[in-house]
């Protein structure tokens, strides 16, 4: 069990959660991540740049990183490929963020924790790609690292509790947030998270951060809107304003219910979509579920090689500490019936409790409903709803082939979930060969062999 | 008559296409829906320039012919859900290092005699043509007569065609064949039974698998070829450019990696990158090896290549025949079964003659090119491997090296 | 503690440590990419989308969300087509 070799990928919640547990078993950890500081993005911050009332559970964060000083911690570092074996190889490049000519940096493995978190799921609006209107996720990084807001009046819509600290965020670098806008009603956030929520949340220890950012709301007078969506951008140049709509239990937008509010930014977050790339490039089996599968110890389905935080699940950034930390633990090879499993352990049931009572937000099908065949779905192809609709009967393949949704720079991670259910076939799991942000010379770089002729 | 055709990729959507313009009723069965394979991996090569005197070479130049027409014809009146062929005649440039240009001048010698056009390149026009090719080049020989299409495009355009002209595509799979007394009765699908007078096997690497469910051998198997596609930028490759390293080489059907590079660019303002071939199963794993040898050989020959971001990277597999020449025509025992596969790296390019050798096939039409060397009864696709020329630079791994992948 | 960049020409002062879409989003700057016709900017904020890609000292794709400004940092808008 001592020197174990474990390398740990994404410095989130989860991946700190999981090396700070294995080196504490003994393991001898590398912690490899593509941010210039670690924190991921829950713990997204600048030293100087970061007002501190956006960071929480701050304690925890420095005991973490403490915990880390016996780890070999690689920031910048972009993992591009990982090859299955015995040991497991891991490739990265490290280096200012896509610069060229960074340094390869192969990392040998006898166990991986993959933890590279979530992104926002954003669903195309008619007007999205206008400027001004930005993820909800990019909103709060603009706030968090870069001391900057987005726009001066800012409509923040969408579904999940994630929509709360963003308006606080926006707030806290001088914007105005003029609404917030949940697509779940009143009364299925009731049916979901029960009659006294504050019990759950309490349970949680999340009661202080949920009224902290409630609070935010109700000293700027935002108002909150529930069971209703932005269902439309207007402006020429940038946002100017929004129609927002209430929409029924499936999220189908209800007819006659329009709104007009003014504003000159949209920060949209309908949920999250799991970063799953690096956990099938590895052969990791993906549930129906559409995250990655694992068993108690949050093993996979390919030997050594361990999942935590949000790609087995969304449930926020306790959930991930404390499946990080049975990861780590596991990946450092202590026996399942150790006590130090006990501790984290709990803490996941806890958590997961939390974490189902999420989907009370999930998307609903009638979504689509407020798309014309004009509106851009892909962004990066700028490939509209009306072609994709031509397209039906290919196969997806053939389909992303003719249309070029999905073939753009970000190869579908915007769109892919969206072209789904507009098409209604599942795009199916392109195992990347490599992951993406790879110069041709770097590859070129890990070739053996003389190829002189 | 009803014809089943296995498999909508491009050998299968050209045989339905010649078949339904023929007279005969189609159906089209594949698993995985329109161009859902190989198809939609691979580059879309048009090429004369690869192939050395004999057989393929005539099927290639007669395609070549065939291909304009044919994209001409489907593009000039697209029917709802067919897409433009993207068919591009922009010629292809070989190059060699000094180390390969005689071996490459004889061949481009020898390609003449059969009506294969090219014309050597001096360092100027070699500038002129490729600015941005490396100062190392010793040698370019231009063959205006290659050509490009977007396969999977061109797949799906000539399905829809052939559906518009009465073709059905029927997305299932072809789970047995139905023999009586030595004769094809038609094809059991996981949903049922489909009756046919003739069936005619396309499916690609998986041929020998399909002919095995009518009790017959056809020894065709995956060799897995890999491609980069860059991010888009403004166009700096003007031609499809290949190395010539693999003339001179002595021929071989080897399992181990080769590869041999192959650059263009593409409408959408990525560049294509290939190649390699592995014979690894269906296999996806070890993929590294290929790709950054490719990677280090392209870099060689457009060093601006070395600081383009990849944009994505995939792998498809050819069908391989031990002969290296498609299999194409009556199957040698069953009455009724046909087949078309075995294209190795050329299948796209061969797709419309091997449709209408097909035609010849099964209905009678004219034959475009005399398909004896086809023949899926030869003696060299059964038994022995490596049957063939000796010594001389096996064409078909010349053709091989130069399919690759597309966008 | 400053920073000062160039992009396209102009010259932008950031605050050190800011990314190079923060300093462009602090000058007044939300986009700096086209696509298809249509000005883009940041979008994800996380390096997912590739949307607020640029050239910068000469090197293409760079995802200003994700790219830390240095002093002396010349920006340029990507081309594309």
């Amino acid at each position: 069990m001592t020197g174990r070799r474990v390398v740990v990928i994404g410095a989130g919640p989860a991946g700190l959660a999981a090396a700070a547990a294995a080196v504490s078993a003994g393991a001898e950890v590398t912690v490899l991540d593509e941010g210039e500081r670690i924190g991921g993005q829950f713990w997204r911050h600048h030293p100087d740049l970061t007002d501190p009332h956006l960071q929480h559970q701050t304690a925890r964060f420095r005991k973490l990183q403490e915990q880390l000083a016996g780890a070999r911690v690689l920031s910048s570092a972009s993992v591009w490929r990982i090859e299955r074996g015995a040991p497991l190889r891991v490739h990265a490049l490290v280096g200012p963020a896509d610069a060229a000519q960074r340094r390869g940096e192969p990392v040998v493995a006898d166990a991986l924790v993959i933890a590279t978190g979530a992104h926002d799921r954003v669903l195309p609006v008619p007007g999205w790609t206008l400027p001004g209107v930005t993820s909800a996720g990019a909103a709060q990084a603009v706030a968090k690292r870069d001391g900057v807001r987005l726009g001066e009046r800012t409509v923040v819509a969408g579904a999940g509790p994630f929509l709360l600290p963003v308006a606080q965020s926006i707030g806290r670098v001088g914007g105005v947030v003029a609404e917030v806008v949940e697509a779940a009603s009143i009364g299925t956030l009731v049916r979901g998270w029960g009659r006294r929520p504050w019990e759950l949340t309490t349970a949680a220890g999340k009661a202080g951060e949920l009224a902290s950012y409630l609070g935010s709301l109700a000293a700027a007078r935002t108002p909150y809107r529930f069971g209703a969506a932005v269902t439309r951008v207007h402006g020429t140049t940038g946002v100017e304003a929004v129609t927002v709509q209430r929409v029924a239990a499936d999220w189908r937008p209800i007819p006659g219910t329009e709104r007009t509010v003014e504003c000159d930014s949209v920060a949209l977050g309908h949920g999250f979509t799991p970063r799953l790339e690096a956990a099938i490039q590895v052969g990791c089996e993906i549930g129906s579920d559409r995250f990655v599968r694992v068993g108690s110890q949050q093993d996979t389905s390919v030997p050594d090689v361990y999942a935590a935080g949000e790609i087995t699940g969304i449930g926020g950034a306790d959930a991930a500490l404390a499946e990080g930390t049975v990861a780590g633990l596991a990946a450092a090879g202590v026996a399942p019936a150790d006590i130090r499993y006990r501790e984290p352990l709990a803490a996941r049931r806890r958590m997961r409790a939390f974490a189902a009572r999420l989907e009370t937000h999930r998307v609903g099908s009638g979504w689509t409903g407020w798309l014309d065949a004009d509106t851009i779905v892909c962004r990066c192809e700028s490939v509209r709803r009306g072609a994709l609709d031509e397209y039906g009967e290919a196969s997806s393949r053939a389909m992303r082939l003719a249309t070029r949704a999905g073939l753009g720079a970000c190869q579908g991670r915007v769109c892919g979930r969206s072209v789904e259910d507009i098409t209604g076939a599942p795009v199916g799991y392109d195992r990347r060969p490599v992951l993406s942000s790879v110069r041709i010379g770097e590859l070129a770089a890990t070739c053996g062999g003389d190829i002189a002729d | 008559m009803r014809v089943v055709v296995i498999g909508a990729g491009a050998i299968g959507a050209a045989c339905a296409l010649a078949l339904t313009e023929a007279g005969a009723e189609v159906v089209v069965i594949d698993r995985t829906g329109g161009a859902g394979e190989t198809s939609s991996r691979c580059e879309g090569n048009i090429l004369v320039s690869d192939k050395e005197p004999g057989p393929e070479a005539d099927l290639a130049i007669e395609a070549n012919r065939s291909w304009r027409a044919l994209a001409e014809r489907l593009d000039a009146e697209r029917v709802p859900g067919q897409p433009a062929t993207e068919f591009e005649a922009k010629g292809g440039i070989v190059v060699a290092f000094s180390g390969g240009a005689d071996a490459l001048r004889s061949f481009a010698r020898s390609q003449h005699g059969i009506g294969i056009r090219s014309e050597p390149l001096d360092a100027a026009a070699l500038r002129a043509a490729e600015p941005h090719l490396s100062a190392e080049i010793a040698l370019g020989v231009h063959y205006p007569d290659d050509a490009q299409v977007q396969p999977s495009l061109a797949t799906q355009a000539m399905l829809a065609r052939a559906v518009h002209g009465g073709a059905r595509l029927v997305v299932d799979e072809v789970v047995a064949g139905t023999v009586v007394a030595g004769r094809v009765t038609g094809v059991r699908t996981r949903r049922g039974l489909v009756e046919a007078d003739a069936v005619v096997n396309c499916a690609g690497p998986w041929a020998g698998e399909v002919a095995a469910l009518f009790g017959s051998v056809l020894d065709i198997r995956p060799r897995r070829g890999t491609i980069l596609v860059t991010t888009a930028m403004p166009q700096r490759v003007f031609h499809k450019v290949y190395d010539a390293d693999y003339v001179g080489a002595v021929g071989s059907g080897d399992a181990s990696l080769q590869t041999s590079t192959v650059v263009e660019s593409t409408p959408a303002g990525t560049v294509l990158i290939g190649s390699s071939r592995e014979r690894v199963g269906f296999s996806g794993d070890g993929l590294l090896a290929p790709l950054s040898e490719i990677a280090a050989k392209a870099s060689r020959l457009f060093p601006f290549l070395r600081d383009t971001m990849l944009l994505r990277t995939y792998y498809g597999f050819r069908p391989y025949a031990p002969d290296h020449l498609p299999a194409i025509g009556a199957d040698a025992v069953i009455a009724g079964l046909f087949h078309a596969a075995g294209h190795e790296g050329a299948g796209i390019g061969l797709a419309p003659t091997t449709g209408a050798l097909i035609a010849h096939a099964v209905l009678g039409a004219p034959a475009p090119v005399d398909p004896t060397p086809f023949l899926p009864s030869r003696a060299s696709l059964h038994g022995a491997a490596g049957q063939g020329r000796s010594g001389a630079p096996n064409h078909a791994e010349r053709g091989a090296n130069n399919t690759e992948a597309a966008a | 503690m400053s920073v000062q960049i160039a992009v396209d020409g102009a010259v932008l002062e950031g605050r050190d440590g800011q990314s190079i879409a923060g300093v462009l989003l602090a000058a007044g700057r939300r986009t700096w990419r086209t696509a298809a016709g249509a000005e883009r900017g940041i979008f994800c904020g996380m390096g997912i989308c590739q949307d607020c890609v640029l050239t910068v000292n000469g090197v293409e794709g760079v995802r200003a969300c994700q790219r830390t400004a240095c002093d002396g940092d010349v920006v340029e808008r990507e081309v594309r087509a």
